[in-house]
């Protein structure tokens, strides 16, 4: 390893074994983050550093054993904490090990493994030492050498402490690629039950901080165009999901209208994994709530992508998502008096909303409508999925039973069955075997 | 039934196409080295590739669709499929026949199948930037070595020269055995000559490795290990996202 230039092996044994053990402890302490995402920022090396951010979906480089990608590296700068939060595996009454990691530490396995195509760049978080203050302090300087010494020109995220001065945030913005503050609790009462040193306040100040100076920027850039951008990634947040009695409906509005301030481009849903079992505040998990995770997920995708309210996913009377079905399925199930919707006519909004159609074949199919009639072979070879879609839609051929013919419940039923049972056996199809 | 027969180079195919028009003969299939000829045939052409024709042509197709659809169908090219280079002609020759642009009209199987391969070679090329492992080697290069399916070093090089343009790496693929290099200024593309374990292995010996090289290796390891939640282990997730055919030259998934 290098320090400016001169070769200093022998503090660097002497670092090695003792940094191992704090890595392994602090990666796990940081592991139940979900954000990764290293997307959001194109900017090309600069020509006098390291590094370039890819923009588009960014890069995964690995894939953890739980599946998740691993784009950059997450880590705390320390799990000492002084709050107490039940949900939280650092919270200090629990008797786990604790570590830190120096700033020049952090910065140099940063370079070493972004120079070996491990990482994307840094996501670095925080238990809370001493005050927000100091913490927050602590993390701007990995940002600041990270930029400033090293010349790295790669992703960089930071958390950003509740509690937080704004002179601070406002520092870490200039270096930061991308800053999340964590709601971790929807609903601000269980959230001070859960977490008594902390609110809703607490969180939406420094997201308020990060969304002002972004603007703010934006009209300095306008002005001069040599201005450096401020978190040109947005910020994101987190949503720990059956950790509280919220129901989906409350973590969507909460979402909804937290994608609709400026600046917010991803909210995150962590299924709670039991880490405080002792704690009768939280309810006894056996399994972290995978599948209500992933129809959270699909629910956010279809706000984001699909043009969907997040009163249309769930409501009053559907206060949570059908585990069984997909959203959007549960919605076209609801809204029977919608379809047939004519594939060769309808607009693209509406095409998007059929069960079955997705992004991708909603755009080939207004395309390619424009050549010719479309028939459900051509649907077939863009790859609708017909077996779900062919109750919602119609293309003028023989027609098949729609969902307002039939019952939506009836509809429910054989799609449920079809995903049971094994393809070969679907008596619809013909077989010949040659 | 007209055979054309070409020499598996994108040149070849397009002066195929020329040859289609001036020789005013539709093949009904287009076959490649290695590829399968058709058990009935009663014209066989061998396509001579010549550069000056297949320019002529790619420039007359620039005209006629859009460059990301040009693109597109260049790229689906490496996909080294045989069965594809039929329909891949076929298209081509349907852009040239239709006085519309029909780079859209995506009932077209033909036209489907070309998509279809261009993301599966892009794919194919995102995988290098995703999964190449570098190792520091004693001079300060950084050596990275993967088998990719399809031939894409040249779409994937330019991202690491942007990314790693103050140092020297080199990138190689195994298994067309050639690769690139970049002292730090210039990028050449060239053939590895050592017979040594790391051209099999990937590893590099120690005495070709930089001292600090097999640390951060080892935390590399620890921080793949210890990242991953235990009560949600997903190795088919895993497979899924990071096929099991890259692994063997992944640091993370080998090494004590």
């Amino acid at each position: 390893m290098r320090f400016g230039g001169l070769k200093v092996p022998y503090i660097c044994i002497v670092m090695t074994e003792s940094v191992i053990e704090r890595l392994k402890i602090l990666a796990g302490a940081a592991k139940y983050d979900v954000s990764c995402s290293s997307s959001g920022t194109v900017r090309r090396n600069n020509g006098k550093g390291v590094g370039n951010t890819v923009g588009g979906i960014g890069v995964c480089h690995s894939f953890a054993d739980d599946g998740r990608c691993i784009s950059l590296l997450k880590i705390m700068l320390t799990n000492y904490c002084i709050y107490d939060c039940a949900y939280c595996v650092n919270r200090r009454s629990n008797d786990v090990p604790r570590a830190t990691l120096s700033v020049s530490e952090i910065v140099s396995v940063t370079m070493e493994f972004y120079r070996r195509n491990y990482i994307e760049g840094l996501f670095l978080s925080s238990g809370v030492v001493r005050n927000p203050d100091y913490t927050m302090e602590r993390m701007v300087r990995v940002a600041r050498d990270l930029r400033e010494v090293h010349r790295f020109n790669g992703y960089i995220h930071l958390k950003s402490i509740p509690g937080a001065s704004r002179e601070l945030v406002n520092m870490a913005g200039r270096y930061a690629d991308r800053m999340s503050v964590n709601v971790e609790i929807p609903n601000e009462a269980s959230l001070k039950y859960l977490a008594p040193e902390k609110d809703h306040k607490s969180v939406f100040e420094p997201m308020a901080y990060i969304k002002q100076g972004v603007l703010e920027n934006k009209e300095d850039r306008r002005r001069l165009r040599h201005v450096p951008r401020f978190v040109p990634a947005g910020q994101s947040t987190q949503m720990i999901v059956g950790a509280s009695p919220d129901s989906d409906k409350d973590i969507l509005a909460l979402s909804s209208a937290l994608y609709s301030t400026p600046t917010m481009r991803r909210v995150y849903y962590s299924g709670y994994v039991a880490v405080n079992l002792y704690d009768n505040r939280l309810p006894a998990l056996k399994q972290p709530p995978l599948v209500r995770e992933h129809r959270l997920y699909q629910a956010d995708w279809l706000m984001r992508f699909y043009g969907f309210k997040s009163g249309e996913i769930a409501d009053d009377d559907n206060p949570n998502l059908d585990l069984e079905i997909d959203p959007k399925l549960g919605w076209a199930l609801r809204h029977p008096e919608l379809f047939p919707i004519d594939v060769n006519k309808a607009e693209y909004e509406l095409i998007l909303r059929v069960p079955g159609i997705g992004v991708k074949s909603a755009a080939l199919i207004v395309n390619a409508r424009k050549y010719r009639h479309l028939t459900s072979e051509h649907l077939k070879k863009i790859g609708v999925v017909m077996k779900r879609a062919r109750y919602f839609i119609t293309c003028n051929e023989l027609a098949s039973a729609c969902v307002a013919d039939l019952s939506p419940e009836y509809v429910k039923r054989q799609l449920l069955s079809a995903v049971k049972a094994p393809a070969s056996s679907d008596a619809r199809q013909l077989q010949f075997d040659f | 039934m007209t055979v054309f027969r070409f020499d598996g180079s994108f040149d070849g195919l397009l002066t195929g196409v020329f040859l289609a028009y001036s020789a005013k003969k539709r093949p009904e299939c287009v076959v490649a080295p290695g590829g399968e000829m058709p058990l009935f045939s009663s014209d066989v052409v061998d396509v001579v590739t010549d550069v000056s024709k297949s320019e002529r042509v790619w420039n007359a197709l620039l005209r006629k669709v859009s460059r990301g659809a040009a693109s597109a169908m260049a790229i689906s090219f490496l996909c080294e499929d045989n069965a594809f280079y039929t329909s891949l002609f076929r298209f081509i020759c349907r852009v040239f026949d239709s006085a519309e642009n029909v780079e859209s009209d995506f009932s077209d199987a033909d036209l489907l199948a070309i998509l279809e391969n261009s993301r599966r070679v892009k794919g194919e090329a995102h995988r290098v930037v995703q999964f190449m492992r570098f190792q520091k080697a004693a001079d300060d290069t950084y050596f990275g070595i993967m088998e990719p399916r399809y031939d894409v070093m040249h779409m994937a090089v330019e991202h690491f020269r942007d990314r790693f343009s103050d140092g020297k790496f080199i990138i190689y693929d195994r298994r067309r055995d050639y690769g690139y290099y970049y002292d730090g200024r210039r990028l050449e593309r060239m053939r590895l000559s050592s017979d040594r374990s790391h051209m099999t292995t990937g590893i590099l010996p120690d005495d070709m490795a930089d001292a600090d090289e097999q640390l951060f290796q080892k935390l590399w390891r620890t921080y793949f290990k210890y990242t991953a939640i235990p009560e949600r282990i997903n190795p088919r997730k895993q497979r899924q996202d990071m096929p099991v055919r890259f692994w063997k030259y992944l640091t993370e998934k080998n090494g004590l």
